[in-house]
């Protein structure tokens, strides 16, 4: 009885937090199908999306929520940059390469972030009240969050099947050679995927910046989430990566009822290995 | 000797590190002696890789798992159960040998980018599993008791000591990763590299080359591992599994060369020593990880066979001397 | 006399596709057999289901009167059976020598890698690539490396070689000169299978051919009565180009 009154207080929390990991895993999953590249950069871009809530909200008084747009923005911009610099020259290389290329840019972006803000922590202090629901209390930071990620992924979604760019890059994810013959641009397309995976990635660190203490570091962590996440949702999968962020969530918010929070990472990690093993299109399947 | 020139290949090596070796020694500084054990150890490690990432073409990325591991192992036996360290490096080597063998049974079937994100689940599942266990001192980990250093003659004797082994350490990561380039395993495991299905057709058991490829990429990181610890005095998980030390291996590997046993070397030399001089350049040193990133961005764009293998590729003459 | 080779109701189905219906056939010791049929016909999944690339779902497959249905790929080489595929697979980035000594080192006979270098040499030779012994497969050309994946399977010294297609994109005096290779590979005692779409040659080289059509065996026998058998040719006729060779008129 006691398990469920913790596990009632932890597990909508788990959930909420769900989201938020679904729209960053969102992010890599969709890099990995268009062009089968696993970006490895995607750590940092979620730091800075923190570090952008904090800049915008601390020194300059913009709600974070709002902030969202210049962030996701830039995100689309340095993700495009990134393309272009680090990713289109070994697109068709072996992976090694691309997973190199992408590593080297998490490098150069740590080096100089570290430089310029330290690797101590910061604090975005934002209170959107929160909910009693008697058997446990929801942040607000948490539900908006949580909303906001929904959105983001209707958008996505829009975007994919009901655009005409969003068309291209399926077209490039499915056969890249075919579409390039049908006339898609497909550097550009590769570009703008690059962008909208890293554009995700910015936002979901914004927003987790309204919940916890960050450092520039802390991206790695999602990171590694969001590697699990994928799996779990299938590679390629961005609707598999919600439900695999959900998943997650669900496992963080459960795990901590039955034992010490310190097991979660060794069940997270442990459940990605047997997913690889077992079933590597992961629980969605992951794109053909 | 005549057959020299054909030797090259493991000479120039062993030259190297023996010079590395003696060098602390001539100069007479102990501040060499950390620069160099440093080299050492990325020598001994990025070797050791080699023979997975390199020969076999399988690219892990969290083969630091196996210096945690094993490591761990080693100075649990070393700390609390008495044994001495020559006893302690063995006990190391084997189980990361053991590890290798488990889950080499268990990842090697996946394929490339399965396979990396695989070992770096392996990396973090480990270390997060070792954060749990409290034989092994959990989140702490575990200290070295002093006294420890006592039965080596004093601590100043026995970072000497630990030098001298990383040394040998190194020596025999590059032997063993020449024995296995020029051995008949070796041609199998080039074979898988290049082409698994071609490979298996021509009669490479594929699953066992790879999972003895993967055991002997091991054990040398494990017993880097309890001499590291030993010589630092303690041991916890964050600073045993560093998934970024991790794929810094790897980009040693890459710079020098992989499969050729001299780049690996070659790549420790030049990234340990870009990383040293950074860190200590006024100019670079809060900025050295995006200088270092800046160079493996142009080395992968540009020159991804690595040094030793743009060298190799261009002059058909040194193909086999540098092996 | 036991047949080197027995096919004997060999099925292959993907997913919804049947790709191979009842094959059954005998291969006796030293002959040359061609196998031929339209695009698609199914003959490059015979060969994967008999060199272990492929389990068949029904059917089997015995080699020197022994059961190796399903038998992975690298024991049915240990057992002295090599192939070449119809996209040539070159360890590319290893030297032509090296690739011929792994075919010894890997193959029945299982050599050191001292002796299969004596084995290179000869077969090198004897495919004529020695003068590129110590280029890289890389920089070969597709001829070449088509000679070069028969140098690799010959220096295992098989029982039984498969051959996918290995005229494929050759001018007439290339194809002139690997059927020479072949009839030369023959008369070693090495029993042969061609997979080939150039008829002249293989109806030329052939002692019995099996023709595939959408996976099915349609015909069995010596080359002339292939060519006059009518189903085969009502099969081709639906690839017009195929069936002009068959009559002599390309």
């Amino acid at each position: 009885m006691q398990q469920l009154s913790l596990l009632l207080t932890s597990l909508p929390d788990g959930i909420l937090l769900g989201f938020v990991y679904g729209v960053a895993a969102m992010g890599l999953t969709l890099i990995w199908g268009v062009m089968d590249v696993i970006n490895l950069s995607h750590g940092p871009i979620i730091s800075l999306g923190m570090f952008g809530t904090f800049f915008l909200f601390i020194k300059m008084g913009i709600n974070p929520y709002l902030g969202l747009i210049p962030i996701a923005v830039l995100g689309l911009l340095l993700g495009v940059a990134i393309y272009f610099i680090a990713v289109n020259r070994v697109i068709d290389a072996p992976h090694l390469s691309s997973l190199l290329a992408t590593f080297s840019v998490n490098m150069i972006i740590i080096g100089i972030a570290t430089a310029a803000l330290t690797t101590s922590p910061y604090n975005v202090d934002f209170n959107m009240g929160s909910f009693d629901l008697g058997f446990t209390t929801i942040l607000g930071t948490r539900l908006i969050a949580a909303v906001i990620s929904i959105l983001v992924t209707g958008g996505l979604y829009f975007f994919l099947y009901r655009t005409r760019p969003g068309k291209y890059i399926r077209a490039v994810t499915n056969n890249r050679a075919a579409a390039e013959l049908m006339g898609v641009p497909s550097t550009q397309i590769l570009a703008l995927s690059f962008g909208l995976g890293t554009m995700l990635a910015a936002i979901s660190g914004a927003l987790i910046a309204t919940f916890f203490p960050f450092s520039i570091l802390s991206g790695a962590g999602y990171e590694l989430k969001s590697f699990v996440i994928g799996v779990l949702g299938g590679l390629g999968n961005p609707v598999g990566a919600l439900f695999g962020g959900l998943i997650l969530g669900v496992l963080e918010g459960a795990i901590p009822a039955f034992m010490e929070t310190s097991w979660v990472p060794v069940i997270e990690f442990g459940l990605f290995v047997v997913i690889l093993l077992v079933r590597p299109n992961g629980l969605f399947g992951a794109k053909e | 000797m005549k057959n020299w020139r054909k030797h090259l290949g493991i000479i120039l090596p062993l030259l190297a590190v023996a010079a590395l070796a003696l060098w602390p020694t001539l100069t007479d500084s102990i501040s060499n002696r950390e620069s160099a054990f440093t080299i050492l150890k990325a020598i001994a490690l990025a070797s050791s890789l080699n023979i997975l990432l390199g020969y076999t073409g399988y690219v892990s990325f969290g083969h630091i798992v196996f210096y945690g591991f094993g490591g761990y192992v080693g100075l649990y036996f070393l700390n609390e159960q008495g044994w001495s360290i020559w006893a302690s490096l063995l006990v190391a080597g084997l189980s990361s040998g053991i590890l290798a063998f488990l889950l080499g049974k268990a990842i090697l079937r996946l394929r490339g980018a399965y396979f990396a994100l695989a070992t770096i689940g392996v990396n973090e599942a480990v270390k997060a599993f070792i954060n749990n266990f409290d034989l092994f001192g959990g989140p702490i980990g575990m200290t070295l008791n002093f006294k420890v250093y006592k039965e080596y003659g004093g601590a100043a004797e026995a970072l000497s000591m630990a030098f001298y082994i990383m040394a040998g350490l190194a020596l025999a990561a590059i032997v063993l990763s020449y024995l296995v380039r020029v051995s008949k395993f070796g041609l199998g495991l080039l074979a898988i590299r290049e082409n698994e299905d071609a490979a298996e057709v021509m009669g490479v058991v594929a699953p066992d080359a790879k999972t003895w490829a993967y055991v002997l990429s091991a054990i040398i990181p494990g017993m880097v591992g309890v001499l590291f610890f030993f010589k630092n005095g303690n041991v916890e998980p964050h600073g045993a599994f560093p998934l970024h030390a991790s794929i810094e291996l790897l980009v040693m590997v890459m710079l020098g060369g992989q499969g050729t046993v001299l780049g690996p070397i070659l790549g420790a030399f030049a990234y340990q020593g870009m990383r040293g001089y950074l860190v200590t350049s006024d100019f670079f040193k809060d900025i050295q990880l995006s200088v270092s990133g800046a160079i493996l961005l142009i080395i992968v764009l540009f020159i991804p066979a690595g040094a030793v293998g743009w060298l190799r590729h261009r002059f058909e003459p040194l193909r086999r001397i540098l092996p | 006399m036991t047949p080197l080779l027995s096919v004997t109701g060999v099925t292959k189905r993907f997913g919804g596709l049947q790709a191979l219906t009842d094959v059954t056939f005998d291969l006796p010791e030293g002959q040359i057999m061609g196998l031929i049929g339209p695009n698609g016909a199914g003959k490059t999944t015979l060969f994967n289901c008999i060199n272990g690339v492929y389990a068949p779902e029904f059917g089997s497959v015995h080699f020197h009167g022994e059961d190796v249905t399903g038998s992975k790929t690298y024991n049915m080489a240990k057992r002295g059976l090599a192939r070449t595929h119809q996209i040539v697979q070159p360890l590319e980035e290893l030297t032509v020598r090296e690739n011929v000594i792994a075919g010894a080192c890997f193959g029945r006979e299982g050599h050191s890698l001292g002796s299969a270098y004596d084995i290179a040499e000869e077969v090198l030779e004897f495919v004529r690539l020695d003068a590129k012994a110590d280029e890289l497969a890389a920089s070969l050309n597709v001829a070449q490396k088509k000679r070069l994946e028969m140098a690799r399977a010959l220096a295992a010294r098989p029982y039984l070689l498969l051959l996918d297609e290995v005229l494929a994109g050759l001018n007439p005096s290339e194809i002139a000169g690997m059927v020479e290779i072949v009839k030369k590979i023959r008369d070693r005692g090495i029993t042969i299978i061609m997979i080939e779409h150039v008829m002249k040659a293989v109806m030329n080289v052939s002692d019995r051919m099996i023709v595939l059509d959408y996976g099915q065996q349609i015909a069995e026998g010596t080359p002339e009565e292939i060519a006059n058998n009518p189903q085969v040719i009502e099969a081709y006729l639906g690839d017009p180009e195929l069936a002009k060779k068959l009559m002599g008129e390309d």
